[in-house]
């Protein structure tokens, strides 16, 4: 019996696709951190457009296979996962409910910054343990291509936050 | 874009990834070897990025030949042989202390970001999208290079002097960046992409005042390395070998 794939809605997609981790910071989806461009039918396939966050994201290719994963188990049989470069990606992408989980999570989320980036890194963070802006800046890198870390004076334990891009 | 801009341009791009990769290749050696544990992730972080960017250019230039781009990046980094590279030398010269790293990663960023800056505004608008994007994190690395060149220009006295032997022996492969790289003239005069000669200009008036604000002199007498993107030092072929050997055991090999 030849397989017929499940025409999903658009509205479908979006909602599975809310349901696909960041690999790196699984508390977040796909869609809340602002990666996902487009989806649109081509005959029996599925295309899902994405912009990757940083241009060396080690998890682009977990990122690719769990949206195509994620779509298969809804019933798509053909699913092709496309990477858009522009516009680049960036941090004010990235929706509020993704940001207060990162804080919750203890990873302070990026500053906005309306384009200036610059700008941005010379203003105070705040620890997303205690609120604090006694803190400090300890390394323009961290953990991951997005990250950087930060130690806070008054708790005394260090962090990390999403870089403003 | 014409037909031989296209051709151009693709050449242009693979220089610049070239640059990149074997940039990030060096930075990698540093990753278990750093002075402190913070500059271990730094220099991680900055071979991925250089690597990324590479990637990205790759991409660009895959595009513009009419290449798959999801196989082309990995035959120019892994099967062509170290004379067909077109990086600089100032790149591929080993890692040295890490006052000599991180000074290169210096002069390396700041000529970039004034590159990224120009290209940035390409007429070629997938070039100009790309730029953008590896500019805004260029924006880390030359504040993370630029603090290091600071601190340790001005520390103490082993510092400082690290630093100085560092510069004189890098100065006269940086005078490189000067050159056009393959297929400029002509992408230039069509808007595509800037003139290396005009940036170097400007970066040559950034970074001597730079390094004299870190209390280093650098050596404006300072005799010219080979311009030519076509001659390597005998450092490159072994960091090919290095880099390809893997890759090379088994062609055929997915991953």
């Amino acid at each position: 019996m030849m397989r017929v794939t499940a025409r999903l809605s658009d509205a479908e997609i979006w909602a599975a696709l809310s349901e696909v981790p960041d690999p790196e910071m699984p508390i977040v989806n796909l869609v809340e951190l602002g990666i996902v461009r487009a989806v649109a039918w081509a005959d029996d396939t599925l295309a899902v457009t994405i912009t990757p966050t940083f241009a060396a994201c080690p998890a682009y290719a977990v990122i690719d296979d769990s949206i195509r994963q994620r779509l298969q188990a809804a019933g798509v049989l053909d699913v092709e996962v496309r990477v858009q470069h522009s516009p680049a990606w960036s941090t004010e992408w990235m929706a509020d409910a993704a940001r207060s989980k990162l804080q919750a999570a203890g990873l302070a989320p990026p500053p906005r910054h309306q384009g200036d980036v610059l700008q941005v890194l010379l203003e105070p963070v705040a620890c997303p343990r205690c609120g604090s802006y006694n803190t400090s800046l300890c390394n323009n890198f961290g953990t991951t291509p997005c990250r950087m870390i930060y130690t806070c004076i008054d708790c005394k334990e260090p962090f990390e936050m999403f870089k403003p891009l | 874009m014409e037909r031989a801009h296209q051709y151009a341009l693709s050449g242009y791009l693979i220089a610049l990834a070239d640059d990149e990769l074997v940039l990030g290749h060096r930075d990698s050696e540093w990753t278990g070897h750093a002075p402190i544990l913070e500059e271990d992730i730094a220099f991680a972080n900055l071979a991925l990025d250089e690597i990324g960017h590479a990637k990205l250019w790759y991409e660009l230039a895959a595009d513009l030949l009419g290449e798959d781009k999801t196989t082309y990046p990995d035959r120019l980094v892994y099967f062509r042989d170290a004379a067909q590279f077109r990086n600089l030398q100032l790149v591929e010269l080993p890692k040295g202390d890490w006052a000599y790293s991180t000074l290169r990663q210096y002069l390396f960023d700041a000529f970039e970001a004034l590159r990224l800056e120009a290209l940035s505004q390409s007429s070629y608008t997938p070039l100009a999208d790309v730029a953008a994007r590896i500019r805004t994190e260029e924006l880390y690395h030359l504040r993370h290079s630029q603090a290091w060149v600071l601190r340790l220009g001005l520390g103490t006295q082993e510092s400082g002097g690290r630093m100085q032997a560092a510069l004189d022996a890098l100065w006269p492969y940086a005078q490189a960046l000067a050159a056009p790289l393959p297929g400029e003239r002509d992408l230039h005069a069509a808007g595509i992409v800037p003139s290396s000669a005009d940036l170097f200009e400007r970066w040559s008036g950034e970074v001597t005042q730079f390094l004299a604000k870190s209390g280093l002199q650098a050596n404006l007498q300072s005799p010219v390395s080979d311009f030519d993107r076509r001659t390597h030092s005998p450092h490159l072929p072994a960091l090919i070998e290095d880099l390809q050997s893997v890759a090379r055991l088994d062609p055929e090999a997915t991953w």
